[in-house]
């Protein structure tokens, strides 16, 4: 389980999460939506613990990551999890087999002669074939994607990080992916959390969605719950519209982003 | 506080401020390097890599910058002594106490630093920047114990080893001008280094090249890894790198050698 409670994080002058509190069962995959910079990317920084939060707390099985100290407390924790970035921070010194393999050498007790065998299989798994040998460099863009996804799942990890898995992927290809992500739910009890902007597979693998809106949740429900919301704002994220009240909030929002710009070239 | 000082002494304070604020960041990764160094595996492989790549990188260009120091200075001393004694004298005096004491190890540190150390500071740069380094830590390991200490590690071995071929080519630089332009004997040229040179002298600039080592690894590491906004944050940290370890090798070679020399080894 992960829950987060009052989670705050800023970055100089701008606060992008303003207070997050939110409950992931265990078993359960937990789909985050909501507009461009709203703090997703962030919020699961702070999950795994690349960023630490101004204040609030992040708990996941009775450890709270704003309160680990010693190396081997951090490294526990951080065994539990499996992390997909969102433009897949993939080693491009290394071939897409190195890559997936990096994390068994710290994470897990594997011996190496599996190795090979643990990266075509989980190079399968996102439907990818024969390029353990290729550098990320000769890959396209989606196929990096899914190598990234393969490195993120290798090691079996209880909780999985997904960082917009399907953008930039074909719809077929994108529905491969949502597949693995229910299955990985299913057949190994992972725990999920799923940043996505696409709202068929925030469907389709969401036992629950939460919508973001500036640092803030505005609401948590099922998959019909969002789809039959009440809240404008909420209807007019997942209907993908441009008129409503969403528009006027990012007006605002720029407003102040250029008085702050202002104020930040005088000084 | 911040504006305390901003109000003191306007946009300079601010400077100020950051620049106590790096110095903090860098002791801090300096700290953790340490602590890693000692209490994890080391990464031996990754240090094999680095040092193969600093070496085969730098030699060719150290070795040629010392074999002209080496001729210069021979040119150098043989004029001067020529013009106060009719004679060249003790060419190989000068060079060699030129070469092993200072120029060796100063110059192959800063030839390495615009290299091998301006290569460190744009790999971890892009690395940061693609989080590549918070890939590291998602995977489990630590960025500075994969990265950082590899790259110290093999500066520390080196460097040392680079300028002692350093040394040697300058000193054979030297000679070859004593050959040919002043006509003194191969011998004479060995005895005036080896009748005048002691071990401490040796001593004296080896000792030097690990701190040169130390400070350039550090200053390519750090500013690598603290690498902000995309391609042009590369290349800033990069030339950043570059021109702080040079800066820094040259100061600190002043205290070195007075501390050195305090200590007796001269
Ligand atoms: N390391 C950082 N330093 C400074 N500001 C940051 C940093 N990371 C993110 N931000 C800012 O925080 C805000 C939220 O960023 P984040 O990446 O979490 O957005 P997001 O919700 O993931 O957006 P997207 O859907 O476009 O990926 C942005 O305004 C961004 O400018
Ligand atoms: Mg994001």
């Amino acid at each position: 389980m992960i829950e987060a409670k009052g989670v705050v994080k800023s970055f100089g002058r701008r606060a992008v999460l303003r207070g997050i509190d939110l409950k992931v069962e265990s078993g359960e995959t937990m789909v985050i939506i909501g507009g461009s910079g709203c703090g997703k990317s962030t919020f699961l920084k702070c999950v795994i613990g690349l960023h630490a939060p101004d204040s609030g707390e992040i708990v996941v099985d009775g450890l709270d990551i704003t309160k680990l100290k010693t190396e081997r407390e951090i490294s526990d924790y951080r065994r539990r999890f499996g992390y997909l970035f969102q433009e897949g921070a993939l080693f491009d010194s290394m071939t897409v087999a190195d890559n997936i393999c990096f994390g068994l050498k710290y994470l897990t007790d594997v011996p190496l002669s599996k190795y090979r065998r643990i990266a075509s299989d989980s190079l399968a798994l996102v439907g990818l074939k024969d390029v353990e040998d290729f550098k990320p460099a000769e890959l396209s863009g989606g196929m990096k994607k899914r190598v990234a996804l393969a490195r993120a799942i290798a090691a079996q990890p209880q909780y999985i990080l997904y960082d917009e898995p399907t953008t930039g992927l074909d719809p077929i290809m994108s529905d491969v992916i949502n597949d693995l992500i229910l299955d990985l739910q299913k057949q190994l009890k992972v725990t999920a959390i799923v940043v996505t902007h696409d709202m068929k597979s925030a469907y389709k693998v969401g036992s629950r969605i939460a919508m973001f809106l500036e640092g803030r949740i505005l609401q948590v429900g099922t998959p019909e719950q969002i789809k039959n919301t009440s809240d404008p704002a909420v209807r007019q994220f997942v209907e993908g519209l441009s008129q409503g009240p969403i528009k006027m909030k990012l007006k605002e929002f720029e407003a102040d982003e250029a008085r702050d710009g202002a104020r930040r070239g005088k000084d | 506080m911040n504006a305390v000082l901003e109000a003191l002494f306007g946009g300079f304070g601010k400077e100020l401020l950051e620049a106590a604020e790096s110095m903090g960041h860098f002791v801090f990764l300096v700290r953790s390097t340490f602590l890693w160094m000692f209490r994890a595996k080391i990464e031996w492989r990754q240090t094999l890599i680095q040092m193969a790549r600093i070496g085969v990188d730098s030699l060719p260009v150290t070795a040629m910058t010392m074999f002209f120091t080496g001729m210069v200075l021979a040119l150098q001393s043989g004029a001067t002594t020529k013009h106060f004694f009719n004679v060249p004298l003790f060419i190989g005096t000068v060079v060699s106490f030129s070469i092993v004491m200072e120029l060796g190890p100063v110059l192959t540190a800063i030839v390495v630093s615009g290299r091998a150390g301006a290569a460190i500071a744009a790999e971890l740069g892009t690395m940061k920047v693609t989080e590549q380094i918070d890939a590291l830590y998602t995977l489990g390991t630590d960025p500075v114990r994969y990265l950082v200490i590899p790259r110290l590690l093999a500066f520390l071995s080196v460097l040392p080893l680079l300028t002692v071929v350093s040394d040697f080519t300058g000193i054979v630089g030297g000679l070859f001008v004593a050959r040919v332009k002043y006509d003194i004997p191969t011998v004479v040229y060995w005895h005036d280094i080896i009748d005048n040179m002691s071990v401490k002298h040796f001593v004296h600039g080896f000792l030097k090249t690990f701190v040169f080592a130390f400070l350039v690894s550090m200053t390519s590491c750090y500013k690598g890894v603290t690498t902000r906004g995309g391609a042009e944050g590369v290349g800033k940290a990069t030339t950043q790198a570059v021109v702080i370890s040079m800066t820094l090798v040259l100061v600190i070679d002043y205290f070195a050698t007075a501390m050195l020399n305090a200590l007796g080894i001269t």
